[in-house]
């Protein structure tokens, strides 16, 4: 109780400061020349958000590249040799390609179901409460995602876990795939009697993937589907005079029409994908060799204390953040230019 | 080439909103007919009925021989244009023309070959590599009519297509599309709410109100002879005055005013004698006004006074506002802007020689001989 | 005021869906593919597939602990017993337990603040980059924008360093040594700082798309900036500010990373509480469900009851993002 009369009090005080500081600053702009007035004035009403984002973000992004080019004690500088050190060691380079499979599978089925959902689910009975039904994880956090779908992959010493009750329930299927029902299925790399080699993402990971596309297509079918109901109901009615079914009306008008949402929902998801933390961190804490960059970034930094690395392998999600949005950006121009515009 | 049948045809939406009453319709081959009426009279879901966009309730559609009640629209061998064009905006405007042949596996030279035909006679050639989004209004408008004409199909079905245009460019468009539709000669079931695109591009208009076929005739037969009060104001444009009246022998009082009624008159319209001792509505049109200091009628049993209240000089003709002291009469169209007051008014359509000023008493001439009448009860038209 | 209208309807927020246009009102037409069959048994899978999981969540987390442990949660339908206690155990302040309701607590003290402060400071400044005339404006707005690409991971280490060691060169202290890792302030600055440049742009979007007309004839009517902004564009922006306002609910509701480097475990909302208590008790699923279903109920509660809005935010924040 304590706790919440102190913050409220914090609250209070703090966005009463604020007020009073940028009421005052505002008055004081009426001291001012007036060809200096509206100039001052913008500032004002811009001046928590430049300290934020000053502080907050851009010299934090300037001070992290800085770190990734000094040693994990920020003494000395070393170069790009943090960079050398994740692709050449093999535990970081897997979290690599990890992270790499997230973004390329995650991304393509979370998008493709997104567009199945919004597409069937059209005009369908039950059409609201089926997108709900998928986009309800989308309301839960990645953690609480971690926790359900930890749940499904349960296995010994309690035989709770759903997936093995599946597997068990297939007849012939040999062990190595779940057919006696005995497996701790987020601590297999392997799958089905073949072991991927050391730097290859295991099967848990695509395990994990499932979660991250769980989680996600609820977002990717809501937006889909406004877009869909955004084509107007002429340019199908058109097709539909013109000759096309169901199915070419949707590949060929439908489809090219909401081109541009699917580029950014895409790029959404990607980047979702990249930053992805919460899942692996509420399931296996990135052992197992399930570790994605973001991952390991924070058992880098924050468990292991190595800053330079860890501040190397932010950076290397930054930069792998810049082409996608680049790409983004060259897709929508494409997709604009498509629309004539 | 076939004509489009329509019998007794209901349209009832799940709501239970009655669109349209047993429509009956008979399109010929090679005919222009135009369907009008005011906004929610039901004609774009007639149209759409035609299209198959709209499931027919209960009634016969034909076209040609088939019945096409259950028929999908790409079957139907229809082809049409939408009222925002509907051209898809990610393909050029070749791909636009030729997408229906291409979904119809026509062979590759032989839509190449359509496709270009169609454009020259659109004169479309230069645009084709563009896309909907980089032409004019005008030219998208055409594009929508280059993909119907392409697939010649045995009818062609168009919904309000001159709506998004500006004024000059409808009324370029208007001459071009008729001129097509006689040049193609195909079936063309066309919907519009402006009366004027009605009138000029038919052959045939018909006239549609709260679901209902009020009249099906030519432009010029519905001008002069409307069966009643509704399809007499709807059509015209300043619309016809209105005014409730009373018949005493051969004198026609409306409020405080009279005029006399010539025998021929009568003889033309027998059952109006039917009337005397009663009421009855009477309808003139404004060019059957004029200011009797300058018309050539010197009979003053055919004028009345009247106070202006607006001259409007259009030039070539005044058009020139007055009040009447009878009682006003509502025609029932939804999209009259005129709101029905305690008295009638009315508007001649004066010969700019016209001396008159707002304000001022003038005397009207009346061409009592073009007058309507109408049954105050069953707002018929009085013929007979 | 009837032009108001039209620009009004959330123009900003729905740039992306123009409305679908009908022939008649009453129509219910018959253009919109009705769905195949196979179409529906696959969005019946899909829905099946995205449910199950978190049911049985549901219903193990009011299962009898020994229940939980010897069987899995579907033998609830053959062999039905509810308890209350694994939700009592996991909200109880006593030693050993959880403790649950305290995180809870402390994710509403978390997340109402950080929201209204994110929003209020963006509403300031979609104000000015939409209505204030000033050097440089487009540039910075462009700027602001750009840093929506830097991830969170960018700051978090330097941001850390700021907040429990000051900053310094030499002998002069440029930020102050605040101590403020493990406090609701620390936790606050962190999700306002990362949650502006999403918050800016949208507002942005929406507050630039009010019609001009009508901020200009308050600016004749003689009303200042100040006035303008609180009588006239805060108003006005309601619709986007509710959206924006329970989208960044759910999101710094749901966050973890930040409230891992930040809060500390005192002061640990119920998703770093909830991962906490994973890894301690790994195989106590009883608890764990029970746990899960505590951290998630507000979030899903309130999707339910403002699905529209948070919709209306989503789709807002996907026209770029």
């Amino acid at each position: 109780m304590g706790d919440l009369i102190s913050a409220i009090i914090t609250v209070v005080v703090a966005i009463g400061g604020l007020l009073a500081l940028l009421g005052g600053l505002y008055w004081l702009t009426s001291k001012l020349p007036k060809k200096w007035q509206e100039g001052a004035r913008s500032w004002v009403f811009l001046l928590p958000t430049m300290v934020a984002l000053i502080v907050g973000l851009l010299i934090p992004t300037i001070r992290t590249i800085y770190l990734s080019l000094l040693d994990d004690n920020g003494k000395s500088f070393v170069g790009l040799s943090n960079f050398k050190v994740i692709f050449t060691t093999r535990g970081t380079r897997l979290t690599v390609f990890n992270s790499i499979v997230w973004v390329a599978l995650g991304t393509t089925v979370t998008v493709i179901i997104g567009l199945v959902v919004a597409r069937f689910a059209d005009g369908m009975r039950g059409e609201k409460s089926a997108k709900s039904a998928i986009f309800i994880p989308g309301a839960i956090s990645l953690v609480g995602a971690g926790i359900i779908w930890k749940f499904v992959y349960d296995g010994p010493p309690f035989e709770v876990g759903m997936l093995n009750s599946i597997t068990k329930s297939i007849p012939g299927l040999p062990a190595s795939m779940g057919g006696n029902g005995d497996r701790i299925w987020l601590l297999e790399r392997g799958f089905a009697g073949a072991d991927p080699p050391g730097s290859a993402p295991g099967f848990n990971t695509f395990l994990l993937i499932v979660i991250f596309i769980w989680a996600s297509a609820g977002f990717a079918t809501v937006i889909f589907s406004a877009a869909i109901k955004g084509v107007p109901d002429e340019l199908i009615e058109a097709a539909r005079v013109d000759g096309a079914t169901d199915r070419q009306a949707f590949y060929k008008v439908t489809l090219p029409y909401i081109r541009s949402t699917i580029v950014t929902v895409a790029t959404i998801v990607t980047i979702g994908g990249l930053k992805a933390f919460d899942i692996v961190a509420a399931t296996t804490g990135g052992r197992f060799g399930t570790s994605t960059i973001a991952n390991e970034f924070y058992v880098t930094k924050f468990v292991q204390g190595r800053g330079g690395l860890g501040s190397a392998l932010a950076v290397l999600i930054f930069v792998l953040v810049i082409p996608v949005v680049f790409m983004n950006r060259q897709a929508q121009k494409r997709a604009e230019e498509m629309m004539g515009a | 080439m076939a004509g489009v049948t329509l019998n007794s045809v209901n349209k009832v939406y799940d709501n239970g909103f009655h669109a349209i009453h047993d429509l009956d319709l008979d399109i010929q081959d090679e005919e222009f007919l135009v369907l009008v009426g005011p906004s929610g009279c039901g004609k774009s879901t007639a149209l759409r009925m035609v299209a198959g966009l709209e499931t027919i309730t209960s009634g016969e559609m034909r076209i040609g021989d088939r019945v096409v009640n259950d028929v999908e629209p790409k079957d139907r061998d229809i082809a049409m244009v939408f009222q925002n064009y509907a051209l898809y905006p990610h393909m050029s405007v070749y791909d636009n023309i030729g997408f229906a042949l291409k979904l119809a596996k026509v062979p590759k030279d032989e839509i190449d070959e359509r496709v270009r035909k169609a454009a020259g006679i659109l004169e479309l050639t230069s645009n084709l590599d563009r896309k909907p989004g980089q032409l004019s209004g005008g030219q998208r408008q055409r594009v929508a009519m280059g993909r119907a004409i392409v697939r010649q199909p045995s009818a062609f079905l168009m919904d309000e297509p001159l709506s998004n245009l500006d004024a000059k460019l409808r009324v370029q468009m208007r001459a071009e599309i008729a001129g097509l539709q006689r040049q193609l000669a195909v079936t063309t079931l066309y919907v519009t709410h402006d009366q004027i695109e009605a009138m000029t591009m038919g052959d045939r208009v018909a006239v549609l109100k709260d679901g209902y076929l009020q009249q099906v005739d030519t432009p010029q037969n519905l001008y002069d002879r409307p069966v009643n009060l509704f399809v007499a104001a709807f059509i015209g444009s300043p619309s016809m005055n209105l005014c409730e009246a009373q018949l005493n022998g051969s004198e026609l009082r409306f409020g405080s005013r009279s005029v006399a009624l010539p025998d021929s008159l009568f003889a033309a319209r027998p059952a109006l004698r039917g009337f005397d001792g009663r009421k009855v509505i009477m309808g003139f049109r404004p060019e059957d006004l004029e200011d009797a200091a300058i018309s050539g009628d010197q009979d003053p049993a055919h004028r009345f006074s009247a106070q202006v209240s607006l001259v409007e000089a259009l030039g070539s003709e005044l058009m020139v506002h007055f009040d009447l002291d009878a009682a006003p009469v509502d025609s029932g169209d939804p999209d009259a802007v005129e709101v029905i007051g305690e008295h009638a008014t009315g508007v001649g359509r004066f010969s700019p020689r016209s001396r008159v000023r707002p304000g001022e008493n003038v005397e009207v001439a009346l061409d009592v001989a073009n007058m309507h009448f109408f049954d105050p009860d069953s707002r018929l038209a009085v013929w007979g | 005021m009837s032009m108001v209208d039209p620009t009004l309807a959330p123009a900003a927020t729905e740039a992306k869906t123009p409305k679908r246009k009908r022939p008649l009102s009453t129509g219910q037409a018959t253009s919109r593919s009705l769905t195949s069959r196979p179409g529906r048994i696959i969005v019946y899978c899909l829905m099946f597939l995205w449910t199950v999981p978190t049911f049985g969540i549901l219903v193990s987390s009011f299962r009898p602990e020994i229940d939980v442990k010897t069987s899995g949660w579907w033998k609830w339908f053959t062999d039905p017993s509810i308890t209350l206690t694994n939700y009592r155990r996991v909200l109880s302040s006593a030693p050993g337990d959880d403790n649950m309701a305290k995180f809870f607590m402390n994710s509403l003290i978390i997340t109402i603040p950080a929201v209204v402060l994110s929003v209020g400071i963006a509403m300031l400044a979609a104000y000015a980059f939409s209505w204030m005339n000033f050097k440089g404006r487009d540039w910075l707005f462009v700027g602001v924008v750009a840093l929506l690409m830097v991830p969170l991971q960018m700051s978090l280490i330097p941001m850390l360093q700021l907040f429990s060691g000051g900053a310094h060169i030499g002998s002069v202290t440029i930020f102050p040594d605040l101590n403020l890792v493990g406090t609701y302030v620390g936790v606050w600055i962190a999700h306002v700082a990362f949650g502006l440049p999403i918050c800016i742009f949208i507002l942005k979007n929406f507050v630039s798309a009010l019609p001009k007309e009508l901020i200009e004839s308050a600016r004749i009517d003689g009303a200042g900036h100040v006035t303008t902004f609180v009588r006239l564009v805060m108003p006005l922006s309601v619709p986007a500010i509710a959206s924006l306002g329970i989208f960044q609910f759910m999101w710094i509701w749901n966050d973890y990373l930040i409230a891992l480097i930040f809060a500390g475990r005192d002061k640990a909302p119920v998703t770093m509480k909830l991962a906490q208590v994973a890894g301690e008790r790994g195989n106590a699923w009883h608890l764990l469900t029970a746990s899960g279903m505590v951290s998630m109920i507000l979030p899903i509660a309130v999707f339910f009851a403002l699905q529209r809005y948070f919709v209306r935010g989503l789709l807002a924040g996907a026209v770029k993002g």
